[in-house]
């Protein structure tokens, strides 16, 4: 449900998180299996993204997600995009280009929460013929280019950069990734160009949740540190909470004057919200229920999750 | 086409991406720290705002082309072929052949064409680019190719691989014969063999086809610059009427080439005919002059004496001596050393 107006910002990023892990959490039990860390780890990121540092329209895509209409070719005219859930293309409105798209289903949820997307559309999730797929690409609502395989959006969001420079567009480009991507060569290579061209109107948000598929991200590579890393190439380093929403729309502020590129590493934990979790990890990518005790507990949290929403936003 | 000895053009490529920038203000060139080496220079002092520097790091070009593509603009990438099609293969499909986005992609150092050896010589790139969705292949033979190329791959409305040749050419064709998509030349008409080369392979084939005929023989000649689409009729016509069966002949492996898109059609079409295939046999070539590496890999004229003779189960009495004798004046200049 949508976050009342009279809410300061900082609380509307607080309800639209606790609602989107709600959400992520229900579909985890009903499909029983489903990335629910990353809703953990990433809620009030996505949340303050969308609420508070992205200046987008409002939507063009259609509150019932449309079906799969076929992949982009010269014979295909019916080929859609799902970056119009994010509003119209203009020169003074920003981009927003979404990389580790396994956190489809955490992006739909939010899209949801603004009024961007029907609650109902989650029933498409995952379905055959449908674009709300589990792995989104270019025609699932949010999502604007095709990154499941991972480390390779940020260099079509820095031609994206660098195209709007070249037009003289004051709009800006966000890009949201994970923190596994900087195991890839490519996000280097993106990194070193986006300072070399000068792109300052290009922000990363790196949900730094430290975990892997394979398990905690010190034990598979390590990437740290991070910061110094992102430094030594020539960006404009930010470190903060990515649970806090103040000092994540901080760390946005401004993005555009300057010329150099801008990440923001928030340090997320991957089990916020949802501490049962945590006897799972260090196996947190995705959650499939080992037995029926385990799938009762996770109902019964889901089940008191929702009755705490609902006495939250009773008269 | 024209009748040796050929006017040689020294870089066309060269002038012809200058002057196309003139006329294409949307065209952006990138590059890979290969700019004077893919004759991209001349563009970047004529167009130095419409020119983009990425070193030597060919999976973020990709992207970036691929994001600007989306902007609206014509990203011409330049770097040799090998650097386009094996290291960034995924970033190529994923961020340009999937969302159809009209990049251009020009590879330079097709095949044997480069003393390089095997990280220089682009063996496999047709076979990888033709087997994308939504990419067009196109190969230059000669200068008046290479000079008409970017208009035919500027009207293509998604992303183009172009295996481009450079310094000195020939010009085979007329200049005021350009490349057409998906259109064969035919050089030459006959009913016992049907000859198909590509690329470099049809200056080495002219040689032959010449002796062949003076030996009797009625041998059809068409020069394919399109590897896909692949649909031209009159191919299709010249393979129909080739009694003893086809020959390809490529400047890449057999597998994926001109001689698979051939292969594929004849079977498609339930054509009956043999088929032999000269190129690259399954294998890798190394680093040697192209004279010496076209014979080592059965690519130049007498290869093709050789197929034909095979095909048609008669010895023709041509050797290495009658066919230097039609050697084109213009080689000469093509073996020395080139600039890497």
């Amino acid at each position: 449900m949508s976050a009342s107006l009279t809410d300061s910002p900082a609380t509307q990023v607080q309800r639209v998180a606790a609602a989107v892990r709600r959400r992520v959490l229900e579909h985890t039990l009903r499909h029983n299996g489903g990335y629910l860390s990353q809703a953990c780890s990433s809620a009030e990121l996505l949340a303050t993204l969308y609420l508070r540092l992205l200046r987008l329209g409002p939507s063009q895509g259609p509150q019932q997600p449309r079906p799969f209409a076929g992949v982009p070719s010269a014979t295909n005219p019916a080929a859609c995009t799902g970056a119009d859930y994010n509003g119209p293309r203009a020169p003074d409105l920003d981009r927003f280009i979404f990389s580790p798209v396994h956190y489809a289903l955490v992006l739909y949820s939010v899209l949801i929460e603004l009024g961007r997307l029907d609650a109902e559309a989650l029933a498409q999730f995952n379905r055959d013929g449908s674009t709300m797929e589990l792995i989104g690409a270019e025609h699932s609502p949010g999502h604007e280019v095709t990154a499941g395989s991972l480390g390779q959006a940020l260099s079509q969001a820095g031609g994206i950069a660098l195209a709007r420079r070249l037009r003289g567009e004051p709009g800006r480009v966000w890009v949201f990734m994970s923190d596994g991507e900087f195991q890839e060569g490519q996000t280097w290579e993106a990194i070193a160009a986006l300072v070399h061209h000068r792109l300052g109107n290009l922000a990363l948000y790196i949900d730094a949740n430290a975990q892997q598929c394979d398990g905690a991200m010190d034990d598979v590579m390590g990437i740290e540190p991070l910061a110094a890393r992102l430094r030594a190439f020539g960006a404009e380093v930010h470190e903060v909470d990515g649970h806090d929403s103040e000092a994540l729309t901080l760390a946005g502020a401004g993005l555009g004057s300057g010329t150099r590129p801008r990440a923001v590493i928030a340090r997320t934990d991957p089990c916020r919200g949802i501490d049962l979790l945590r006897t799972r990890a260090p196996q947190l990518h995705y959650v499939r229920f080992r037995d029926q005790a385990e799938f009762a507990a996770y109902g019964e949290l889901l089940a008191r999750l929702q009755t705490a929403d609902a006495a939250e936003v009773a008269p | 086409m024209n009748p040796p000895p050929y006017e040689v053009v020294t870089r066309p490529h060269r002038e012809n991406l200058i002057r196309f920038g003139a006329a294409h203000p949307e065209v952006l060139v990138l590059s890979a720290d290969l700019t004077a080496s893919c004759e991209a220079d001349g563009f970047r002092a004529a167009w130095p705002d419409r020119f983009f520097s990425f070193g030597m790091a060919e999976q973020n070009l990709m992207g970036f082309a691929g994001g600007l593509a989306r902007e609206g603009f014509f990203p011409y990438v330049h770097t040799f072929a090998v650097f386009i099609c094996r290291r960034p293969f995924d970033q190529v499909a994923m961020a340009i052949a999937y969302p159809n986005l009209p990049v251009r992609l020009i590879g330079f150092l097709p095949g044997l064409t480069t003393p390089g050896g095997v990280t220089h010589q682009a063996i496999d790139d047709l076979a990888l680019m033709r087997l994308l969705p939504n990419m067009t292949v196109l190969e230059c033979g000669d200068a008046t190719e290479v000079e008409s190329v970017l208009a035919v791959a500027q009207a293509v409305p998604g992303p183009v691989y172009l295996r481009q040749l450079r310094g000195e050419l020939p010009r085979l064709f007329p200049a005021d014969q350009p490349m057409r998509l998906d259109h064969a030349r035919v050089l030459a008409s006959g009913e016992d063999v049907c000859v198909l080369s590509s690329g470099i392979c049809t200056e080495e084939a002219l040689r032959a086809t010449a002796a062949l005929r003076a030996a009797g023989l009625g041998v059809a000649h068409l020069h394919i610059s399109t590897l896909k689409p692949f649909t031209d009729p009159q191919v299709i016509a010249a393979i129909a009427g080739a009694r003893h069966g086809v020959i390809t002949m490529e400047n890449h492996s057999i597998i994926g080439g001109l001689g698979s898109a051939v292969a594929e059609l004849m079977a498609t079409q339930g054509s009956g005919r043999r088929l032999l295939r000269l190129g690259l046999q399954d294998c890798y070539a190394h680093g040697a002059s192209r004279p010496y590496l076209l014979r080592e890999y059965g690519l130049d004229a007498l290869a093709l004496v050789q197929a034909v003779e095979r095909l048609t189960g008669s010895a023709l009495g041509i050797d290495a001596d009658t066919l230097a004798a039609v050697r084109p004046q213009t080689m000469a200049s093509a073996e020395k050393t080139e600039d890497l």
